[in-house]
């Protein structure tokens, strides 16, 4: 290369590695959070199969209270959400915020490690107390206060860490990736804040009684609830999408002016949607309104966030083919985008007055939860584990592809069956004969519900599958002698970390 | 050359902007790790569906109650207003059936083919949606939950008994007129031994022909009369007054085997039921008695 251009001359093709000083990046402790994300993944997906099966065949409960679903419930959302997300979550920030800060992690490798056997004390207090019967009865904030507490000081940890790292990064600007996780973090802290503000009922017993009673207590769950989804599951994820999409598709990110309006609208107009899970009740009509117009006017900045990633494709949509990575994180923002219309239309009142409390809802959640969620993050393990444990590529190609094929299908009889049997379960609760009485009673519209119950654990069996052959592929991967791995770099060659 | 290496080494320098070859696009002259980002302006459609979706909101924030103190909106609509208009709608057009049903007895309801076809429908959801959870979908009963389909009845199974036993209740702690009597607890409470239990629970056995120890019943049959025929007659028969199950016949309220015999004179028994006139509304109630004699078991009211 030219002299006098090397220096300034930035490729955004990884597989050309930059001339200036690599500083000396922390990686052994996300080799954990990447292991922990797979381990809670496939914990979570079969606590999730399990629970799927009991509603289909209440003999599942095992007649145990520490088997019944009113305790696994919560450790499946929990271990998915929590476990599963979290641990990928500080795995791709941490990885991110030091490659395009060009900095080392603030607070070194014993700081990481500290995250991440934080973290994980945290998931394991938290989960044995639901099977316990320890729990707040609040929906994704079940913890009791102790939990909360050291919560507290490891997000603070990790706010410190993050931030830290951005202070002293050697880029003159801040990466679009960077703003989504530090609105994560941030957001993230304030809610966890303002939805667990209690007081234990002894130092040395696990229960607590939370300041606020009644709606109030409602509305400040369902704040907190919603913002979990906007900002744990769709801005930590967005940061994710906008470091790893274009690495994937060694592309330019398409539209910065879009990012920048797509990421204010969203962080502005998602903190006032979560009145919309309260829509008819006690809460007043005016903050249900508002819940529900904001929810629709976050449409468009969601779906920023799609077109932004869709269209960096443009000039490698041919990477489809190949790349099966690259096709767990496209279909990803599909699902992103299917979610994120379906939201605001289930959010207007009258909607709502059919799909609440129907199972729409959570083929709904499991849309996001299962395609976005899940695929984005399934495409970022196989682009990143093989370089995290200096692999060229992964042990097979073959293999990732059946992984989506199963994935895809297993999301689609999940969705499609939860769609048919919310619906159909809305209308029947709300039939009238012409006598004017009602056509079912609440008995025979849960027995109409059973085929579709076995439908969607079937399509849970097949999206877990699909996670074990991650897992293997993956293992095999990284026990792939490295030799062997160069030799073959030819055939299925992937861009080396930058 | 590839072409991600020929723009790379054709790039203007840093923070200067750089044109991508593939789109024609320039991107913000910034670079992190590699990703650039491209100029592309905001996508016009985008932009105007925004916008439409937040005229959307504006609008519905002027129609609709959507800010604190501001009253109900300009369509004067509220969540409570419109769920009465909804129940407003439907009382009305129930009325008239409504009206014909409680100005008849059951026994007139039961004359006349559209009321009983009307009160017979309603009670079917009625009976699925508050009494099927103990006494089964088609009032088969359970252990403990009298089946409401065959011709024994505790309390009487005319229809006029049996809609008293749904507006009133069995034991039911909040109703006046509630059915109260119930089984003693005549050895935990010192009134039997253990050994006049085991007589008397072969006597009630030898009733049915089923006695294991002849010489127990016989003595049974003592204990029998003193204690437990007041309620349940002298041969065992029963006593509707009391609610006093008939003992001489293959009908068993918790189970006819010894053992669990045994239990009920030891430790006693008293199920409840709740009394439904103070959640059900009167028609709805007659709307149930119909419907339970619809399954088949209940009596003339001469009976």
């Amino acid at each position: 290369m030219p002299e006098g251009l090397t220096t300034q001359t930035l490729l955004y093709s990884g597989a050309v590695t930059r001339p200036r000083a690599q500083p000396d990046y922390v990686e052994a402790p996300l080799r954990a959070f990447a292991i922990a994300t797979i381990f809670w993944g496939i914990a979570g997906f079969l606590v999730g199969v399990l629970i799927a099966a009991q509603l289909a065949y209440p003999a599942l409960n095992f007649g145990l209270e520490y088997t019944s679903f009113g305790r696994v419930r919560p450790l499946h959302t929990s271990a998915v959400i929590f476990a599963f997300g979290g641990n990928a979550l500080f795995l791709t920030s941490l990885y991110v915020v030091q490659r395009t800060c060009r900095a080392r992690l603030f607070g070194g490798e014993e700081t990481a490690w500290f995250l991440f056997w934080g973290y994980q004390f945290f998931i394991a207090i938290a989960a044995t107390g639901y099977l316990l019967g320890i729990t707040q009865g609040k929906e994704y904030a079940e913890p009791e206060w102790y939990a909360d507490l050291w919560l507290t000081v490891l997000w603070v940890s990790y706010l410190v860490v993050y931030g830290g790292t951005i202070l002293r990064r050697e880029e003159p600007h801040i990466y679009v990736a960077n703003w989504f996780f530090l609105a994560f973090i941030i957001t993230v802290a304030v809610l966890h804040l303002g939805n667990n503000v209690s007081i234990p009922v002894s130092l040395f017993g696990a229960k607590s009684y939370g300041a606020a009673s009644g709606v109030q207590d409602a509305m400040i769950q369902w704040w907190y609830g919603h913002n979990a989804v906007g900002f744990f599951l769709t801005a930590g994820f967005l940061g994710m999408m906008y470091y790893f999409v274009p690495k994937q598709a060694e592309r330019p990110v398409y539209s910065y002016r879009l990012s920048i309006v797509h990421f204010w609208a969203l962080t502005f107009l998602y903190i006032w949607a979560g009145p919309h899970h309260l829509h008819h009740t006690a809460l007043p009509d005016w903050a249900q309104t508002l819940g529900m117009v904001f929810s629709i006017m976050l449409w468009m900045p969601s779906w920023g966030g799609m077109i932004n990633g869709l269209m960096t494709l443009s000039g490698a949509w041919d990477k489809l083919r190949t790349d099966p990575g690259l096709r767990f994180s496209v279909a990803s923002l599909g699902f992103y985008g299917i979610a994120t219309f379906e939201g605001p239309v289930m959010s207007i009142r009258a909607v709502n007055s059919l799909s609440h409390y129907t199972d729409w809802t959570i083929g709904h959640v499991h849309s996001g939860a299962l395609g976005w969620n899940g695929f984005i993050t399934f495409g970022v393990l196989y682009w990143l584990v093989p370089r995290l444990w200096g692999r060229t590529q992964l042990w097979s190609t073959r293999m990732a592809s059946w992984h989506f094929w199963i994935a895809t299908l297993g999301i689609l009889l999940y969705i499609t069956s939860m769609w048919v049997s919310g619906i159909m379960q809305g209308l029947m609760w709300r039939a009238y004969d012409h006598l004017g009485f009602l056509q079912y009673a609440f008995v025979e519209t849960v027995a109409a519900l059973h085929p579709y119950y076995v439908i969607r654990a079937l399509g849970g069996v097949l999206y877990l599958t699909g996670a074990l052959l991650m897992a293997y592929n993956l293992w095999r991967t990284v026990r792939m002698p490295v030799a062997e791995a160069v030799a073959d770099r030819t055939v299925n060659a992937l861009p080396a970390a930058a | 050359m590839p072409d991600a290496m020929h723009d790379a080494l054709h790039a203007a320098p840093h923070a200067t902007p750089h044109r991508d070859e593939h789109t024609g696009t320039t991107t913000t002259g910034h670079e992190w790790d590699g990703i650039r980002e491209l100029n592309t302006p905001l996508p016009r459609w985008w932009l105007y569906t925004f916008y439409a979706c937040i005229a959307f909101a504006a609008l519905w924030v002027v129609l609709y109650p959507a800010l604190p103190f501001t009253g109900t909106g300009l369509l004067g609509y509220t969540a409570r207003g419109a769920a009465d208009a909804d129940r407003a709608a439907q009382a009305t057009a129930a009325e008239p059936m409504l009206a014909r049903l409680r100005a008849a007895s059951p026994d007139e309801i039961l004359a006349d083919a559209d009321l009983r076809g009307y009160a017979v429908a309603g009670g079917r959801v009625a009976f699925a949606n508050t009494c099927a959870g103990c006494h089964g979908a088609g009032g088969q009963g359970n252990p403990g939950f009298p089946n409401l389909a065959d011709d024994e009845w505790l309390w009487g199974g005319s229809l006029a008994a049996v809609e008293r036993t749904i507006r009133h209740g069995i034991r039911a702690p909040d109703d006046e007129e509630t059915r109260t009597s119930m089984m003693p607890r005549f050895v935990a409470d010192g009134l039997l031994t253990s050994a006049q239990a085991n007589d008397v629970a072969e006597h009630v056995l030898s009733l049915t022909d089923r006695a294991t120890d002849k010489a127990a019943a016989g003595r049974g049959a003592a204990v029998f009369a003193e204690n437990c025929a007041s309620c349940h007659g002298e041969r065992g028969e029963g006593n509707r007054e009391m609610g006093a199950p008939r003992l001489s016949d293959q009908v068993w309220l918790y189970g006819g085997d010894k053992a669990t015999i045994l239990r009920i004179v030891s430790y006693g028994r008293g199920g409840a039921m709740p009394a439904w006139e103070r959640r059900l509304d009167p028609a709805t109630i007659r709307m149930l008695t119909v419907y339970v004699q619809s399954l088949g078991g209940t009596e003339p009211a001469a009976q």
